[in-house]
């Protein structure tokens, strides 16, 4: 049997592009300078980093290169810019979000709400879907800002953020995305939108770990997280992690090449893999907006059966995938996503995702349409909630007494 | 991803007697969807004998929470009804060679659908008064509800006496916000709405102790540190451990840590626990030492 490892958790990280790292060698052995530094070894360091920001620049379509701070990943960007909405404008009070946003944004904004901020969470519905009159009534005077992601890291359920932008702008509110997992994805030009600030991850588009950056336009009031050096123009202190930074420009320049490739090639693998699937296992559904996702990423409940548990017997067979479970996460509640949405436990525990990437081939896809119904098939004949070819009947059902 | 031992792999891949059983005259259903986890333990039960004669289990889980079953029915098969209710969820997990922190909630739900079954099997109804809450500590795998029913009953103030009651806080120390959190919330719903103070945090450094008392005898002595060892004895017990003076010169108290405590590498954790009891005991400032460290007799 073939048991060469397949990766389809590329939401997780990816793989860093053999391009970024020829492109990063360099920066650990010969320029290995200072970017601040008057001599030579630090110049080098200097332009690569201007090269870089160029990159990003033009994968974002910002107006300008100075837009782009870096930062050491996708939380510190979410960080800096919600802090700074906050302690720029010290008259406002109020964040609103979503409840559907990744941790970096909701464990922070928890804080906020024990620190005396007061946080609106937008609902969604059974696809994952805001609704923008809700959001319309929420802005007032004392919303220091939005933060809405642009895409969902476990269903891939696109936001329009830059629909959400122009309402913010119009009330005088400041917006920023998450846009960790669309960048790379779905195409991005931040200088038609009136997105204010954007937090974006190098590992989830084939740079390194340890890179991020954030979007902050022109005009924006920022006030910096970190305090210390000059370097990113006053708003991010600390020496530049010139290699990773390198890496990050050099992985966005080939996402801006791939982008088309992303939107024909591996969707149409990933709607293969999810009609595959659901054509030989019943009682599963896909979750989320289905009609307006991330190209790469499916998301199938898998009812009556547990996530981990299916992810083991993956793992077995080489597959490699994540689960919105309860018990992947150590925490005793499924996905804080899939109850948003109002999945029910049953299904919400079984909730497999597959995120693709440019490195996904066929031959992985038919593999993993293969192994995934024998795997289902074994879990439901252990579980209580089935019985032979179904759910367990309302004549024999089951019904623990719950804790 | 955790770090299951081989058994519990190997339990998870190749479960023992999964499936429903034909002809149980004994059914537990028990199971907390909102954590994920459901169990059915069906048993075979010589009415004469009392003795299981067989054990099936249909799990909605995990990992664990399948190794878990499949442990669970191994264990019990051959016992009497009265026997397979003496299997602690400890067991369980010590049959599995110990499972993850976060994990041992799934022999719980194995031990609790043992004693539903066993209800129905004698006519008995049987109710669930465990409840369980978000993973505070997880060096103890120290629960968010068991911390606020244990601060509530004794009153706590401070994480330190959370530690010494409930072990959550002892060992990383990463949980001291959550616990500092948990006294908060209790303390508020205590003092009632409108007069919240903030918990009192962990003291950087421990109270001074007392001025030394005035001279105690040995015999007095002796025997208020044997009251202390006592008083610790439960808890160290509960993790399969146990202590033993060995021997007390000076100001230097020695001690055998036993069972599961032998080597363990919670082993500071818990003489420096000890010492801090015997100070307070004793009112002077004494060094509770393994009796490795005792000087060879001269």
């Amino acid at each position: 049997m073939d048991l060469t490892p397949i990766y389809l958790d590329n939401n997780a990280t990816t793989r860093v592009d053999p391009a970024v790292v020829a492109a990063m060698l360099p920066f650990f052995t010969e320029h290995f300078g200072n970017a601040s530094s008057i001599h030579a070894f630090g110049a080098s360091v200097g332009r690569a980093l201007k090269q870089a920001r160029g990159q990003v620049q033009a994968l974002l379509g910002a107006e300008h290169d100075s837009e782009i701070i870096f930062t050491s990943c996708g939380t510190e960007a979410d960080s800096t810019a919600i802090l700074s909405a906050l302690k720029a404008q010290p008259e406002r009070n109020t964040v609103i979000t979503t409840a559907v946003e990744h941790p970096a944004i909701l464990s922070l904004c928890e804080w906020l709400e024990k620190e005396g901020y007061v946080v609106h969470k937008l609902r969604v519905d059974r696809k994952g879907q805001l609704d923008l009159d809700e959001y319309r009534a929420l802005l007032h005077d004392r919303v220091a800002i939005v933060s809405a992601m642009w895409a969902n890291n476990e269903t891939g359920t696109l936001f329009p953020v830059e629909e959400m932008a122009e309402i913010a702008a119009a009330r005088g509110i400041m917006f920023h995305t998450d846009a960790v997992q669309a960048l790379g994805k779905v195409p991005v030009d931040l200088k038609r939108t009136k997105i204010d600030m954007l937090s974006l991850s190098g590992h989830k588009l084939h740079a390194p770990k340890g890179i991020g950056a954030l979007y902050l336009r022109r005009g924006c009031r920022f006030r910096p997280l970190l305090r210390g050096g000059h370097q990113e123009r006053g708003r991010r202190a600390g020496t530049e992690n010139s290699a990773a930074i390198v890496g990050l420009g050099k992985a966005c320049e080939l996402a801006q090449a791939q982008l088309a490739t992303g939107n024909s090639v591996v969707r149409r693998l990933r709607d293969k893999l999810e009609a595959g699937i659901l054509a030989r296992v019943g009682h599963a559904f896909p979750t989320g907006d289905v009609g307006n996702r991330l190209p790469n990423t499916c998301n199938i409940a898998f009812e009556y059966i547990e996530g981990e548990a299916i992810l083991l017997l993956l793992n077995k067979l080489g597959i490699a995938a994540s689960s919105g479970s309860a018990c992947t996460s150590g925490s005793l509640e499924p996905s804080h996503v899939m109850r948003a949405m109002g999945i029910p436990y049953t299904a919400a525990h079984g909730t497999i995702r597959f995120s693709l990437s440019r490195d996904t081939s066929e031959a992985e896809v038919d593999r993993v349409i293969a192994a995934v119904p024998p795997i289902v098939e074994r879990l439901r004949n252990l579980s209580p909630y089935w019985n032979g070819q179904g759910p367990a009947t309302p004549e024999q059902p089951f019904a623990p007494s719950y804790a | 991803m955790w770090e299951y031992s081989d058994k519990v792999r190997e339990h998870f891949f190749n479960p023992r007697n999964s499936g429903p059983l034909d002809g149980a005259n004994a059914v537990g259903d028990v199971g907390s969807i909102q954590c994920g986890d459901a169990l059915r333990l069906m048993l075979k039960v010589d009415p004469q004998s009392g003795v299981i004669e067989d054990a099936h289990f249909q799990t909605f889980g995990c990992g664990s929470a399948i190794a878990s079953s499949s442990a669970l029915t191994e264990i019990i098969k051959g016992m009497t009804v009265d026997q397979a209710l003496t299997v602690s969820n400890q067991d369980i997990a010590d049959y599995l060679d110990g499972l993850p922190p976060e994990k041992m909630h799934c022999s719980v739900m194995g031990r609790e659908a043992l004693q539903a079954a066993v209800a129905n099997y004698r006519g008995e109804t049987w109710s669930d008064e465990h409840e369980e809450g978000a993973l505070v500590c997880k060096c103890f795998a120290v629960d968010a509800v068991l911390i606020e029913d244990v601060i509530k009953a004794n009153n706590l103030n401070t994480v330190e006496e959370v530690t010494f009651y409930t072990k959550a806080g002892g060992g990383c120390t990463a949980c001291h916000e959550g616990v500092e959190e948990i006294l908060a919330k209790v303390k508020a719903a205590r003092a009632g709405p409108g007069e919240v103070s903030p918990p009192p945090a962990c003291p950087a450094t421990p109270a001074a102790p007392r001025p030394p008392a005035a001279r105690m005898p040995l015999v007095q002595k002796i025997r208020r540190i044997e009251e202390v060892l006592e008083a610790v004895r439960p808890m160290l017990q509960r993790d399969h451990g146990d202590v033993e003076l060995a021997d007390v010169q000076g100001r230097k108290i020695y001690v055998h840590l036993k069972g599961a405590c032998a080597g363990c590498m919670m082993e500071a954790a818990t003489l420096g626990g000890i010492q801090q009891k015997m100070i307070e005991a004793l009112g002077e400032l004494v060094q509770v030492l393994p009796a490795a460290l005792m000087p060879a007799e001269a």
